[in-house]
């Protein structure tokens, strides 16, 4: 199986740390086990981020994009999930071989989240001062005091308007756009390597969601941070991404630099979710629609997950899982950090 | 609020709002049978004037007294035309929902006008109440709850023909219910099964059989597709291009993705706290935007080309859309504006063609209600 491990436009590593990715997540497996049968939400990913660089995960619901993010996060509900196979590494080390205790070090300090629904990732009950100050006060010992005046620090920074007079109010008194910079301000707090966003604008209104990600963006390029966006909106990825990883049915189905991707995808659901998205710029004529629905998980096609919705199936696609191969240009010189999971990648990109 | 009426009040001569034909009927059985004459291609079916809905703010817990009023709705005026689509635009909480709340005669309106086929539905009642609700459906935004949970598809999809039993005689029904469901794409056979055992596009297109069940003309869709993933979005957008082309129908289609709407629209209005900022064709809006809102929104949106992030001039606009209990005095855009002046705070600027492209064949000369108007490309690099 290929990794995706360059892109042509990755940013030096930070100083005083080894040059290895980021994080490098290895043949990940997760299954549910569940009443109806085992449900395998993702099934053999592989990809890697470097600091500074932002990687997007794109793929529709169900597709197990947020799995992925859970088990690197390590917030999976044990059980009914279960890794049976794959590495997660984190400068190198393998934090599933990890103990709990270690891997809660890392949790929060190193690798933080933001959520999708910021009202219901807050608690209502406590005041967001409070709440971005546990950071401080449970990874590094501070007082209450010192914990608020922090907390009143990071509101200052992720640019909400009189953080002093608002720190002890509660989420509900706040608006979505302001919400969800809390939570950008709670996973920015101790300064982490790796920030994972899930779906972290979904929920907004798209002249809030280009602050929020104007934000995020200007924030990475501060602190030099790794970034996973997980995101099903091809707009926002076209805006943010340097690189794409594409997941259906629990595997990644095709990787590239951004540019590339929107260029020449080389995997025919690639190219239809492209297809059938309508611009904002022109006016088409009919959409192109991916026929069918996505799999249900507990009963996967066989061959290519995506045979019974492709155009070019043949029956080799309903027999053999197509692997994830690197994609080269005609002459055969391999594109750098290209892959993609299709029997007829070739007729794909090159027509 | 006095001076936007004045802008709006039928008999401007704007492409967008038409001089009003009221039908001159008295019986109910003329009221009935006038609205269910049929409308030419192109004529307008549907006229909203001067529209108002305020939902009051209440304080004390026995004697309740009025502390103000969301004004959720504040002078909304527009036409449909016979076989258009017409999208209304906005961010959440600038009215939409309401309007077409309104529009379905769901909520009570405030003040204003709502003229369907020359007759305002906010005063009808009865069996003139009924028809006009029989020819104005709606589909919803959210299909997990919007089909009820212990009825079978056949029986959601026929309970209209309960309501308005003229449309279908009782031996039909199951007959007419299959064929709404091969019309929408679904398997006839699924008529016996539950909302739950379908994907969130199939409960969608179940929902679109239900609002077709009794041939209505207008369809007032809410949001309908902004549930669905990527994939299924297009589906369903698909069939309902087909299903106008083939019943011949109307539909408002409110929704805050802009490029769904450039998809499906003829006309697009844009909201912004309650009142219409501004509306024109598809290309009047998309290519030439002359309201600073409709430009700062149309920068926002992502565009799916990498290409273009440098390219593209972005307006991000500061802060939050204000409180509709309490909007601002004048433009109610100016607290975010960038161009606002003393004149915005002190004069509600009217939704009317601008001035300076008055009488001037450009795109730019279509209904926006800001005092400095001026044309400027957002969609496009560079």
């Amino acid at each position: 199986m290929t990794i995706i491990d360059q892109t042509d436009a990755v940013p030096a590593p930070r100083d005083g740390e080894s040059t290895g990715p980021l994080l490098d997540v290895r043949d990940l497996h997760v299954e549910f086990h569940t009443r109806e049968g085992v449900v395998r939400a993702v099934n053999g990913v592989n990809y890697s981020v470097n600091s500074g660089e932002t990687l997007a995960v794109l793929g529709e619901s169900g597709s197990g994009k947020s799995v992925t993010a859970q088990a690197i996060m390590g917030i999976l509900d044990m059980p009914p999930a279960r890794i049976p196979q794959g590495e997660i590494r984190f400068h190198g080390r393998d934090m599933l071989a990890m103990s709990e205790e270690e891997r809660r070090k890392i949790r929060g300090a190193r690798i933080a989240m933001i959520f999708q629904d910021a009202l219901s990732s807050l608690n209502p009950v406590l005041s967001v001062g409070f709440q971005l100050g546990e950071m401080f006060r449970v990874h590094q010992g501070m007082s209450r005091k010192d914990a608020k005046a922090k907390a009143v620090e990071l509101m200052d920074r992720v640019k909400i308007p009189a953080a002093a007079a608002r720190v002890n109010d509660y989420p509900h008194q706040f608006s979505g756009g302001m919400r969800q910079r809390i939570m950008i301000a709670m996973a920015l707090a101790l300064e982490p390597d790796l920030i994972i966003a899930d779906e972290p604008t979904t929920a907004l209104d798209v002249t809030v969601q280009a602050q929020v990600m104007d934000l995020l963006a200007e924030l990475q390029r501060e602190y030099r941070m790794g970034l996973i966006l997980i995101t099903h909106d091809l707009g926002v990825v076209a805006d943010v991404a340097d690189k794409i990883a594409v997941m259906y049915a629990g595997r990644i189905v095709e990787t590239a630099p951004v540019h590339e991707l929107y260029k020449r995808p080389a995997h025919p659901y690639t190219r239809g979710l492209l297809d059938s998205i309508p611009r904002l710029d022109q006016k088409g004529q009919e959409l192109y629609a991916i026929k069918g629905l996505p799999p249900n998980l507990l009963k996967v096609p066989k061959g290519c997950a995506f045979n019974p919705r492709c155009d070019r199936a043949q029956d080799v696609c309903r027999t053999d899982v197509p692997p994830l191969v690197q994609v080269t240009e005609r002459d055969g010189t391999a594109l750098p950090g290209r892959a993609s999971a299709c029997h007829f990648w070739k007729e794909t990109i090159h027509g | 609020m006095a001076e936007t009426t004045k802008a709006t009040e039928p008999g401007d001569a704007t492409p967008n709002v038409s001089p009003l034909e009221v039908a001159d009927v008295h019986s109910v059985e003329e009221k009935v049978a006038a609205l269910d004459a049929p409308v030419e291609r192109g004529e307008p079916i549907l006229q909203v004037r001067n529209l108002v809905k305020h939902f009051p703010l209440t304080q004390g817990i026995i004697v309740k007294r009025h502390v103000g009023a969301v004004k959720a709705v504040d002078g909304v005026s527009f036409d449909l035309y016979q076989g258009e689509t017409l999208g209304i635009v906005g961010e959440s909480g600038c009215g939409k929902s309401t309007v077409a709340k309104v529009l379905m005669n769901l909520e009570k309106a405030t003040a204003g006008e709502v003229f369907y086929k020359g007759q305002d539905i906010t005063k009808l009642s009865g069996r003139a109440l009924k028809a006009v609700r029989r020819n104005i459906q709606m589909i919803f935004q959210d299909p997990y709850t919007s089909l009820n949970p212990r009825m079978t598809v056949g029986d959601i999809i026929g309970e209209p023909f309960d309501i308005h039993p003229e449309v279908a005689p009782k031996g039909d029904r199951r007959q007419r219910v299959r064929e709404l469901l091969d019309v929408v794409g679904l398997n006839p056979e699924y008529i016996n099964r539950y909302p739950h055992q379908f994907s969130g596009g199939q409960r969608q297109r179940i929902g679109i059989a239900r609002g077709l069940a009794l041939n209505p003309e207008v369809i007032i869709c809410d949001e309908p597709v902004s549930a669905l993933d990527v994939s299924v979005q297009a589906q369903v957008i698909n069939l309902m291009e087909r299903l106008q082309d083939e019943f011949n129908l109307s539909y408002v289609f409110i929704a805050h993705d802009l490029s769904i709407v450039r998809h499906i629209s003829d006309r697009v209005g844009v909201m912004y706290l309650g009142r219409i900022a501004e509306i024109g064709s598809d290309e009047q809006i998309y290519e030439h935007p002359t309201h600073p809102y409709t430009q700062a929104l149309l920068s926002a949106v992502p565009v799916p080309d990498p290409d273009a992030r440098e390219g593209r001039e972005r307006i991000i606009l500061t802060g939050d859309v204000p409180s509709p209990a309490n909007p601002p005095s004048g433009c109610s855009f100016r607290t975010r504006c960038w161009k606002a002046q003393d004149k915005c705070a002190e004069e509600t600027p009217l939704l009317a063609v601008p001035e300076r492209f008055k009488g001037v064949d450009t795109p730019a000369a279509h209904e926006s209600a800001c005092h400095f108007a001026e044309e400027k490309d957002v969609v496009h690099a560079g």
